[in-house]
């Protein structure tokens, strides 16, 4: 099921391609360095997990590929290269209109992504403002999408409302019109958080059978490790603005090198199948990013931390063919600073 | 073990429309049943889970209990006094030994007071004088692990976990005999969620109130609690010992519950169970069994004939409502045409 042959590194360049990004919010009580050397790649026709705990800057990451971030951020460094194009050097209305076209998203809450005073028929013909052809054809693109979703009886359910219909298949609407448009990348910023368990198994299916069909790439944002675990080819996993460790999804399941990863994996408690009356935790809370912090951003949670994890910053180690992680405990001769 | 709640037959029902539109559109029963003929008991410092989608009914269980809701039917005795006829004044004195944590952290905390008068403000509810109510804020903050400055906080300044911490506080303000937890672990990261199930666990060990928590997520059933029932559409379709449901559920949509659940492990064996669509709408409740519509294994018998709950016989607490129940023994005397006896075996 899973597409092995394609995770390995092939001379193209990938789709998406975020290198050292940081971006700060101004607040009134300093700048918040919300993200801070961000390097992420999406290959084209993958589907690429960021996990993490909220606050880590995963939303924050989605939403500056999409370019939909507040007044008060402010990207200090880096780029996103998206189709060899840097977003954040071309004009405002260039990128603009790549949204919808090359780029769409999915958003985390179904009752809130939809406007309640239009029908569904309205907002999915305009969805395609791109396209070409004509009002009727592009309803009959919209039919056919919404049958795809699984939404029953298509034709009739056009014409409702957002409200008309339940949380699960307002989800399916979002997701039906984010591929409507065929995209190069889809970003789904924790599409299956506000969902019941069963409706999560029937999301993720549907996004992976989806992709497949569409051949698009996927940038999916969750905390929820086993629906990552379930969906992705690969795993960036996030914490207080870094990415402390990426690599194939396998590579990161089985063999976490980062204390943190370690730890967020042991937390799950889907994961302990004994029955036990105290869970693992991670002690401590994340750290304020308020001004600059020097040092391995997770020492002060981590068991193992040591003293040069106090005074330099962790580089980037490779591990294994296709597995990094920024940890100083990596730094002993057998394994090569990317 | 005396039971501290029993609840028996509770049916509490919604109105759809208006009387004059029910009289217009020739709506006979213009109610949907979001509770329908349920039953069940909570002993003494005992942990009970109810576990459903949304739209089951249960935190309209909760609710009704905790005198938010009236139920149409059914009784409610809490410690051997029936209490669902009581009115207002009369109920409050089981209420101060009932307390509820409720399902969205810090929308259920006025944003306007600050930790210490939210924490005192069960007292003042139930009359109770104290003199020292900064002492007590301090005493319970210490109890859920919270620093005593916390007392001076509002609630937009707690993260998502404190904000938590401080409901199991005021919840625990009264010395409770039962907790009513709904989903205390929605929308906390799995770090968090561990903690605060850790938390609870440990105040019940010191201070043994029972818990009635209300969740979807099954991984807080397995640790936390010693007997689940699970729901849907209303009614009670498996209860039993965690342990033994977890073992072998007998109903299929305990089955696809617990299969529902993602393994953090890439190499999971994909034995998933995929519900077909959705949960059925309250206003047309499928005929016979309520789940035939998304059952892989309904037979024609399904759609027809309501089943009756059946026991377990290597165990009377394990009850479900199945006319073919999962692997296992057969029942009752319907059951001899048993699936599995023509060839369409389960696994």
């Amino acid at each position: 099921m899973r597409r092995d042959d394609l995770i390995q590194h092939t001379s193209a360049p990938p789709l998406l391609e975020i290198r050292d990004l940081s971006l700060d919010f101004g607040t009134p009580r300093g700048r918040v360095r919300a993200l801070r050397n961000v390097s992420l790649d999406v290959p084209a026709a993958q589907v690429v997990g960021i996990v993490g705990e909220s606050g880590s800057g995963k939303s924050t990451l989605a939403y500056t590929v999409m370019g939909l971030l507040s007044e008060n951020a402010d990207v200090t460094s880096g780029s996103i290269l998206f189709e060899g194009k840097d977003l954040l050097k071309i004009p405002a209305r260039a990128r603009r209109s790549l949204l919808g076209d090359r780029l769409s998203m999915v958003f985390q809450d179904p009752m809130t992504a939809l406007n309640p005073v239009r029908t569904i028929e309205n907002q999915m013909i305009d969805i395609q403002h791109h396209g070409q052809g004509s009002r009727s054809e592009k309803r009959a693109r919209a039919v056919d999408m919404l049958h795809r979703v699984g939404i029953p009886d298509p034709k009739n359910r056009l014409g409702a409302y957002p409200h008309q219909f339940s949380g699960g298949m307002r989800q399916r609407v979002c997701i039906a019109m984010a591929l409507l448009v065929k995209p190069a990348l889809l970003v789904a910023d924790e599409p299956t958080t506000a969902l019941d368990a069963t409706l999560e198994v029937q999301i993720i299916h549907l996004l992976k059978d989806l992709q497949t069909e569409i051949g698009c790439s996927i940038l999916f944002v969750s905390h929820h490790l086993g629906a990552v675990a379930e969906l992705c080819d690969r795993v960036a996993v996030m914490y207080a603005g870094e990415v402390v460790e990426q690599g194939a999804v396998r590579d990161i399941f089985h063999n976490p090198a980062h204390p943190y990863t370690r730890a967020l994996l042991e937390c799950d408690p889907g994961r302990i199948k004994k029955s036990t009356r105290t869970l693992p935790t991670i002690p401590g809370e994340v750290p304020s990013l308020l001004g600059s912090t020097k040092g391995c951003i997770f020492r002060t949670r981590c068991p193992q931390a040591f003293n040069r994890c106090v005074q330099e910053d962790p580089v980037e180690y490779r591990i294994g063919v296709d597995q990094v992680a920024r940890c100083h405990l990596l730094g002993d001769e057998r394994l090569v600073p990317a | 073990m005396t039971a501290l709640l029993r609840v028996e037959d509770l049916r509490v029902r919604f109105r759809t429309m208006g009387p004059l539109k029910a009289l217009a559109t020739g709506t006979k029963a213009p109610f949907i049943d979001a509770v329908c003929g349920v039953s069940f008991e909570i002993r003494k410092g005992e942990t009970l889970a109810l576990v459903g989608e949304s739209g089951s009914g249960k935190s309209t269980i909760a609710r009704t209990i905790i005198g938010l809701q009236r139920a149409v039917s059914g009784s409610i005795c809490f410690d051997g006094q029936e209490i669902e006829e009581l009115s207002g004044t009369e109920r409050k004195p089981y209420l101060r030994r009932m307390a509820m944590m409720f399902q969205d952290p810090v929308g259920s905390l006025s944003p306007r007071l600050t930790v210490r008068s939210l924490l005192t403000e069960p007292f003042r509810i139930h009359g109770i004088k104290r003199r020292d109510a900064g002492g007590e804020a301090e005493r319970l903050l210490r109890l859920v692990g919270l620093p005593a400055d916390f007392a001076r906080r509002y609630p937009h300044q707690l993260s998502g976990g404190q904000a938590r911490r401080i409901g199991i506080a005021r919840a625990l303000a009264l010395n409770p005999d039962l907790i009513i937890a709904d989903e205390p672990t929605a929308g906390l990261d799995v770090s968090v969620q561990g903690e605060v199930l850790n938390l609870l666990a440990r105040l019940q060990d010191e201070l043994g109130m029972a818990i009635l928590i209300i969740t979807h997520n099954l991984n807080v059933v397995r640790h936390m609690t010693d007997r689940m029932a699970i729901m849907y559409l209303g009614r009670f379709i498996e209860v039993g010992s965690t342990e033994r449901i977890f073992d072998q559920p007998r109903h299929p949509y305990t089955e696809a519950l617990l299969a529902a659940n993602p393994e953090p492990d890439p190499d999971a064996v994909l034995n998933r169970i995929e519900l077909k669509g959705e949960v059925p709408s309250l206003l047309r409740r499928p005929s016979g069994c309520e789940f035939h519509t998304r059952c892989r294994y309904a037979q024609d018998l399904c759609s027809r004939v309501f089943p009756e709950p059946s026991t377990n016989p290597n165990d009377a607490e394990h009850n479900f409502r199945c006319h073919f129940p999962l692997k296992g023994e057969i029942v009752s005397g319907l059951m001899l045409s048993h699936p599995v006896s023509v060839g369409t075996e389960r696994s």
